[in-house]
């Protein structure tokens, strides 16, 4: 008897994994390091320094940056004010609204997939020219929501939407929170699908009404991923500069100013790198301990 | 404590019937048991008594009032889950209280209630944990609780041992028993497990295809089955069936016995019995073979007592009996009883 020895399949470089893998991981690496890492690193060197654009010497000055902007410039500390007070308002518009929104997209009605569609339209149009919709929206001279307004006789001339303080700092919420909308009622419907039946069901049963189920049931099931969506909608708003610049450039008379902008226009456009740069890094260490507060509360809701 | 009935009730899911026009009428704190095959609507059926669903079709009455239309917290009914369904962000006794709470009750009566059902059930001691830290039989004490605090007219239980291991089952079928039987209220229980449905059950409505089969007790449904569906969907191994023309001839494979064994005075149908194998269980022997005589070589299986000590050898011709009284004869084409007196030919093979 004659043994058949197959022939043996050559071994490729690419069959060990040690070679593999990291042949793999390297393009995200470097991506990452080179348009996430390479900027970071720099804008904490240069917030360190008094660098500006006719200037270009790294001199070290500690933290003397930081203190300016903070105690002698005080549009920065109406920016951080501004900052505050757009995130936490348009994210508690968000959330509230998005977990509405997430109700009605689950439930079963005629056309769902449409209306499904339109509200996530606002998510896949680029920002900037989502805004400049918004900025004709808002004109104060041909504004649609004016004519409308004019036409029914609840309005007599134009409402100045982006030319009055209060205004406009309304009206830039209000973008805000109509982009960040979709995304976060997408990632609350994933909450909302995946609290069983069984349990909603045994709710009903056990008498509990639409707003008992609501406040009882189903937002405390949902916590965790009601914080990850309000997590991405206030690292979304903090770090967007796009929906102020294009709307009000910060306007009236920085009234509208917030972090992103600022920086932009003292880092970019005045050329002062240094000061630039501690600007737009002022509220990192915020944001890192508000997104580990928020995904440690998450993890621990889930355990239970 | 009520009596739950339900006329010519229909659920179509498309153009597909889940349950298909079915009668059901239970007694005053009788334990009823819905028993079927996966998918033949008796869950449905469960979940329209309910209130979960709504009938496509036909009246459900609880305490001899309509409740169509109304939702399922004003139908006085208590529902236990397959998954138990406890609220797993809340601790046991916030669990057994949550129905209390939805009535509008004070937190005294609350707390004296919850107390009332956790120490009818055993629980207490479990009272601040979360359904998390609990196993299986545990939860499903809770959500018995959960049930019974609210004093419901009617319990409305789906499969709620099914997700028990096979030993913590026998326990819990027990105390659940026995539990039903100390409360007195009209019971619904849906199961696919024709064991459960035997030992629990006062009557059994045996539901295939969106429809009732037939509904009796235990003994009726077992011992007279209204069709081959159901002389095959009870009893393990099922009933023998064996076709011959316009007729089917079963008996049940514990009434299939050597001829000398059979014969206690009675009248006997005897059969020629081909074994092919033998299987020793300890407590009995099943023997697995054929009949001549039939329109094909249809498969045959007989359950021996350890009593019958009677040798057996395989691959060869024995002659086998079945009490006369204990065949059961069938409409090939329809399935359905017929009495023996109605038969058109003698059917003796």
């Amino acid at each position: 008897m004659t043994t058949a020895t197959t022939p043996r399949q050559p071994r490729y470089l690419l069959d060990n994994e040690r070679v593999l893998a990291p042949l793999f991981m390297t393009p995200a690496v470097l991506y990452i390091i080179a348009l996430v890492g390479f900027p970071f690193v720099l804008s904490i060197v240069l917030s360190l320094t008094d660098a500006t654009v006719g200037n270009p010497t790294y001199d070290f000055v500690g933290l003397e940056t930081f203190r300016r902007i903070l105690f002698d410039d005080p549009v920065f500390r109406t920016a951080l004010w501004n900052t505050f007070v757009f995130a936490v308002i348009a994210n508690v518009l968000v959330v509230v609204l998005a977990k509405a929104l997430a109700m009605v997209l689950v439930s079963d009605f005629r056309g769902k997939w449409f209306v499904r569609f339109l509200v996530l339209l606002p998510w896949t149009a680029p920002v900037s020219l989502a805004t400049i919709t918004w900025l004709w929206t808002l004109d104060s001279i041909f504004s649609p929501i004016d004519w409308v307004l004019r036409s029914v006789g609840l309005l007599d001339g134009n409402i100045i939407w982006l030319g009055k303080q209060n205004l406009a700092m309304s009206s830039v919420i209000a973008v805000h929170t109509w982009r960040i909308v979709p995304l976060a009622a997408v990632i609350m419907m994933a909450g909302l699908t995946s609290i069983p039946q069984e349990i909603r069901d045994a709710s009903e049963v056990d008498g509990a009404g639409f707003w008992r189920k609501l406040f009882q049931i189903t937002i405390p099931l949902m916590a965790p991923i009601i914080a990850v969506a309000a997590l991405f909608g206030l690292i979304l708003t903090i770090t967007d500069m796009s929906v102020v610049f294009v709307l009000t450039r910060g306007g009236p008379t920085h009234g509208t100013q917030v972090l992103s902008t600022w920086a932009f226009f003292k880092g970019i456009e005045g050329g002062s790198l240094g000061q630039g740069a501690a600007i737009a890094l002022f509220l990192f260490p915020v944001l890192v301990a508000v997104a580990a507060l928020i995904l440690r509360m998450a993890r621990r809701r889930e355990v239970l | 404590m009520a009596v739950v009935e339900v006329r010519g009730i229909r659920k179509m899911f498309g153009d597909v019937p889940a349950v298909d026009g079915v009668d059901l009428r239970t007694e005053e704190g009788e334990f009823l048991v819905l028993l079927g095959p996966s998918g033949c609507g008796k869950t449905t059926l469960l979940r329209m008594i309910a209130g979960l669903e709504t009938p496509s079709d036909g009246e459900v009455f609880i305490g001899g009032e309509s409740v169509n239309g109304l939702p399922p917290r004003i139908r006085k009914i208590a529902m236990v889950f397959q998954s138990y369904a406890l609220y797993p962000h809340m601790t046991v006794f916030r669990n057994i209280a949550f129905p209390l709470k939805a009535e509008g009750l004070d937190r005294d009566e609350q707390r004296e209630k919850v107390e009332w059902a956790a120490g009818l059930l055993d629980i207490t001691r479990l009272l601040e944990r979360r359904p998390r830290q609990l196993s299986g039989g545990e939860r499903q004490r809770v959500a018995l609780a959960r049930a019974l605090v609210r004093e419901p007219d009617v319990f409305l239980l789906d499969e709620p041992l099914s997700n028990l291991d096979a030993k913590l089952r026998a326990a819990a079928r027990d105390d659940l028993l026995e539990f039903q039987r100390r409360v007195a209220t009209t019971t619904i229980y849906v199961t696919h497990d024709q064991v459960e449905a035997m030992g629990m059950g006062d009557r059994i409505a045996v539901m295939n295809h969106g429809k009732v089969h037939q509904f009796g007790t235990p003994e009726h449904v077992y011992n007279d089955p209204a069709d081959t569906f159901v002389a095959t969907f009870l009893g393990s191994p099922p009933m023998n069936l064996l076709h011959k023309g316009k007729y089917v001839v079963g008996f049940r494979p514990e009434q299939f016995l050597p001829e000398s064994v059979a014969n206690d005075g009675g009248a006997t149908t005897g059969f020629t019995y081909h074994v092919n194998r033998v299987e020793y269980l300890g407590a009995e022997r099943y023997l697995y073979g054929h009949v001549r005589g039939f329109d094909e070589e249809t498969k045959v299986i007989a359950m021996l007592p350890v009593t019958v000590q009677v040798p057996i050898t395989t691959d060869q011709d024995h002659r086998f009996a079945v009490a006369s009284d204990k065949v059961r004869y069938f409409l090939t084409e329809t399935g359905e009883r017929v009495d023996p007196e109605m038969l058109q030919a003698p059917l003796r093979p």
